[in-house]
C-alpha cells in the first residue's frame, strides 16, 4: 500500500494511541514509538504496529506512534485507519485486515 | 527571702547535697517578671528569629505535618528560609511529601538536606529521587510507624515547624478554626509531643485561651504569625480526589458488597476506607446496604471525607476518630460534632503505643498500585519502578482489622494491576483478606470463611492466579523493569523492620 499523504488516527486519551503515518523520507520503513509504558511493553508495541503494517503491505512509510497504554486491538486498528487514510488505495482487502 | 542563707545555715544533711538554694520566684521563669513579656515571649516576628531561638543547627532533624497535602505552603517556604540562612545537611522528616514540594528538589541538590523521613513522595520530587538525587536512600514509613521510629529514638526530631491556621500567644493551637482550616492535626500531636523544639507557623494569632486546643501551649516553644500556612481547597485532590469514573465505582460497589457479606457486618461494626478513588466512593454504597440491615457502626476512622461526615449525620455511623481531615466537610464536622474525635497518629496507628485505634477496626478498604500472587501490596512504586505513591496507613490498618480488602483495577492503562511479584512490598500480603477487582474478588486462602461467604452471596470470586491470567491475557506480559544497584528507597513496616528497598530505575 502506498503512503500519498500525511494522516493521522487516534487520540492522546488514556488507553488509546495516536498515529501519525507520513510518505517515507527515505527508502524503507521508520517507525518511532513513544509511550507510557515503554519499559514494560516498547517491543510488543513496535512488533504489533510491524505486523500490521505489514500485512497492509506497507513497505515506505514514516511512522510515529504516541501510546497511552492502547492494548494491541486498539494498535491494530488505529494503524489500519492512519494507514488507510495516506494512502491512496482504492480496493481494500478487508480481509487482510481482519 | 533575704533570710534564705540564714535559714539553711547550719543544716547539713547529705541530703541537701547538690540541690540549688531558693533564689527569686523568677530566678528560673524571667519573663514571669514581666507583665509583657509573659504574655509574649514565645512571638517571634519572624521565621528567621525563631529558628535561630530553637538553636537549629547543621546536620539536625526538622519536621512538618502533611495536612494539607498538595495546598501545603509551610514545607516548601521553611526549607527556603533555611537554605538562606545557610544550614547544611538536615534531616527532613516530614509526615509525608507530595507533587507540591518539587521545590525541595535544589535544596537537596544544594546540600540544605540530605537524608529524608517521609511516608510518601510524588511528582517531580519522587521521580528524581527514585533517580539517584539523594545518596543517602529515603526512609519510607507507615503513619504508624513514624511514630513507632520517633518512639524507638531513632527519630529524633529537633526542631518541628508545624503549621496552624490559629494559635494564640501560648501556642494553644488547632486546624478547626481560622482561615486555612485542614481540620485534624493528627501528624502535628505526634511533633509537637516528642520533638525537642516546637515552632509554630500560625496564620493567626487569637485571643487566649484558643481552644479546642490540639496542639497544647505545655508542648509550644515558639510562635510565628505567618501569611498563609495552606490552601484547603487542594487537600481533595490526588489520592484524596472524589471520583465520578464508572469503573472505580464500579469497584467500590463490588467493594461495598463485599462489606456486607465478610461477615463483620454486624450491629456495632467499625470501618475504615482509605485513600484512592474507589476506596473513598464505597462509603456511598454502604448506606443503603446498613439501612437494609438495621445496623449502624460503632466508629469510622482515618482519613476522614465528606461521605463518611454524611454517614456520621445521618446517625449511621456514631463516632468519627479523625487524624487526617480529607475535605473541607470532614474539617468542619470535626469543628462542630462532639463525637467527631481529632486523635493524633500515635493514638491512631503507633504499634509501640500502649494502644492504637487500628487495633479496633473491623473492616477497613484500601488502594493498591499492584497485588502479587501472594496478597503483597505495593503501595509505592509505579510499574515503571518509581516511587508514586505513600505508604500511609495501608500496612498499619491492615494488620490491625479484622479484614483487610484491598481494591483496584485489574488493568490500569495497559499494565496489570496483579502481578506476580509486586516490585515493592509496604503491606505483607498475610494481613489482606480480600482483593476486590473490576473483573471479580479473589479471596486470600488464609481466609476460607471469608471465601465460602462471598461465594454464598453470588459473588464473582476467583482465585487471584485467574485475576492474574485475565490481565495478562488483555495486555500481554511486560517486560520486568530494569534496576541499578543503588539502593534509594528504605520501606520499613510499621515496626521500624525493612520490608523491602527501592533500587534506583535504569534510565
Amino acid at each position: 500500500m502506498n503512503i500519498v499523504r500525511d494522516s493521522i488516527a487516534g487520540t492522546l486519551e488514556s488507553n488509546d494511541l495516536l498515529v501519525k503515518v507520513s510518505p517515507a523520507q527515505d527508502e524503507g520503513l521508520e517507525l518511532h514509538v513513544n509511550s507510557e509504558v515503554i519499559h514494560q511493553f516498547g517491543a510488543q508495541i513496535e512488533a504489533v504496529v510491524r505486523e500490521t503494517l505489514s500485512r497492509l503491505g506497507v513497505t515506505n512509510a514514516l511512522v510515529l506512534i504516541e501510546d497511552k497504554g492502547a492494548l494491541d486491538c486498539s494498535i491494530r486498528a488505529r494503524v489500519q485507519a492512519a494507514v488507510l487514510r495516506a494512502s491512496d488505495a482504492t480496493g481494500i482487502d478487508w480481509e487482510a485486515l481482519s | 527571702m533575704n533570710d534564705i542563707a540564714d535559714r539553711l545555715a547550719g543544716a547539713s544533711t547529705p541530703a541537701l547535697a547538690g540541690l540549688e538554694p531558693y533564689a527569686g520566684f523568677a530566678a528560673k521563669t524571667p519573663y514571669l517578671a514581666s507583665r509583657e513579656e509573659k504574655r509574649s515571649r514565645k512571638l517571634c516576628a519572624s521565621l528567621e528569629e525563631a529558628v535561630r531561638k530553637a538553636g537549629l543547627a547543621d546536620g539536625m532533624t526538622i519536621s512538618f505535618h502533611h495536612a494539607f497535602r498538595e495546598g501545603d505552603k509551610t514545607i516548601n517556604d521553611v526549607v527556603a528560609a533555611l537554605a538562606t540562612m545557610g544550614f547544611k545537611n538536615l534531616t527532613l522528616a516530614s509526615s509525608s511529601l507530595l507533587s507540591c514540594n518539587a521545590p525541595l528538589i535544589e535544596h537537596i541538590k544544594s546540600g540544605v538536606i540530605s537524608r529524608i523521613y517521609t511516608s510518601g513522595m510524588r511528582g517531580k520530587l519522587a521521580e528524581a529521587l527514585s533517580h539517584g538525587l539523594m545518596d543517602e536512600p529515603v526512609n519510607i514509613h507507615s503513619h504508624g510507624g513514624r511514630v513507632a521510629l520517633i518512639q524507638s529514638g531513632e527519630l529524633k526530631i529537633d526542631v518541628a515547624f508545624l503549621g496552624v491556621s490559629t494559635a494564640d500567644d501560648f501556642g494553644n493551637a488547632n486546624g478547626v478554626s481560622g482561615r486555612s482550616r485542614c481540620g485534624s492535626l493528627g501528624y502535628a500531636m505526634v511533633d509537637a509531643q516528642f520533638a525537642a523544639k516546637v515552632v509554630l507557623l500560625a496564620e493567626e494569632i487569637v485571643p487566649f485561651p484558643n481552644a479546642p486546643a490540639s496542639i497544647r501551649h505545655d508542648q509550644v516553644d515558639f510562635v510565628v504569625k505567618v501569611d498563609q500556612i495552606g490552601d484547603p481547597s487542594k487537600i481533595s485532590i490526588g489520592a484524596a480526589r472524589i471520583t465520578s469514573n464508572p469503573r472505580e465505582l464500579l469497584i467500590a460497589k463490588f467493594a461495598a458488597d463485599v462489606v456486607e457479606h465478610c461477615g463483620f457486618f454486624e450491629q456495632g461494626f467499625s470501618l475504615q476506607t482509605g485513600s484512592g478513588a474507589s476506596a473513598t466512593a464505597v462509603t456511598r454504597f454502604i448506606e443503603n446496604r446498613m439501612r437494609k440491615r438495621g445496623i449502624t457502626a460503632s466508629f469510622a476512622l482515618g482519613g476522614i471525607t465528606g461521605s463518611i461526615v454524611d454517614l456520621h449525620k445521618k446517625g449511621l455511623i456514631e463516632t468519627i476518630i479523625d487524624t487526617q481531615s480529607f475535605d473541607a466537610d470532614a474539617a468542619e464536622s470535626l469543628r462542630t460534632s462532639p463525637r467527631h474525635l481529632e486523635v493524633s497518629t500515635n493514638q491512631y496507628a503507633s504499634p509501640r503505643g500502649k494502644a492504637a485505634y487500628v487495633d479496633q477496626v473491623d473492616i477497613v478498604v484500601l488502594s493498591a498500585l499492584e497485588v502479587d500472587l501472594d496478597f503483597n501490596v505495593n503501595v509505592i512504586t509505579g510499574s515503571d519502578g518509581v516511587m508514586r505513591g505513600a505508604s500511609g496507613g495501608h500496612s498499619d490498618v491492615a494488620a490491625g482489622a479484622n479484614l483487610a480488602i484491598v481494591v483496584a483495577p485489574l488493568i490500569r492503562s495497559r499494565i496489570p494491576t496483579v502481578v506476580r511479584r509486586v516490585n515493592t512490598v509496604v503491606t505483607p500480603g498475610e494481613c489482606i483478606g480480600v482483593l476486590v477487582t473490576d473483573h471479580g474478588v479473589a479471596v486470600n486462602p488464609a481466609r476460607p470463611e471469608v471465601a465460602e461467604r462471598l461465594k454464598a452471596a453470588g459473588l464473582p470470586v476467583l482465585s487471584i492466579e485467574e485475576l492474574h491470567e485475565r490481565a495478562v491475557s488483555i495486555t500481554g506480559e511486560p517486560r520486568p523493569i530494569e534496576y541499578l544497584d543503588k539502593v534509594v528507597g528504605i520501606v520499613r513496616y510499621r515496626d521500624g523492620t525493612v520490608i523491602d528497598v527501592v533500587r534506583q530505575v535504569k534510565g
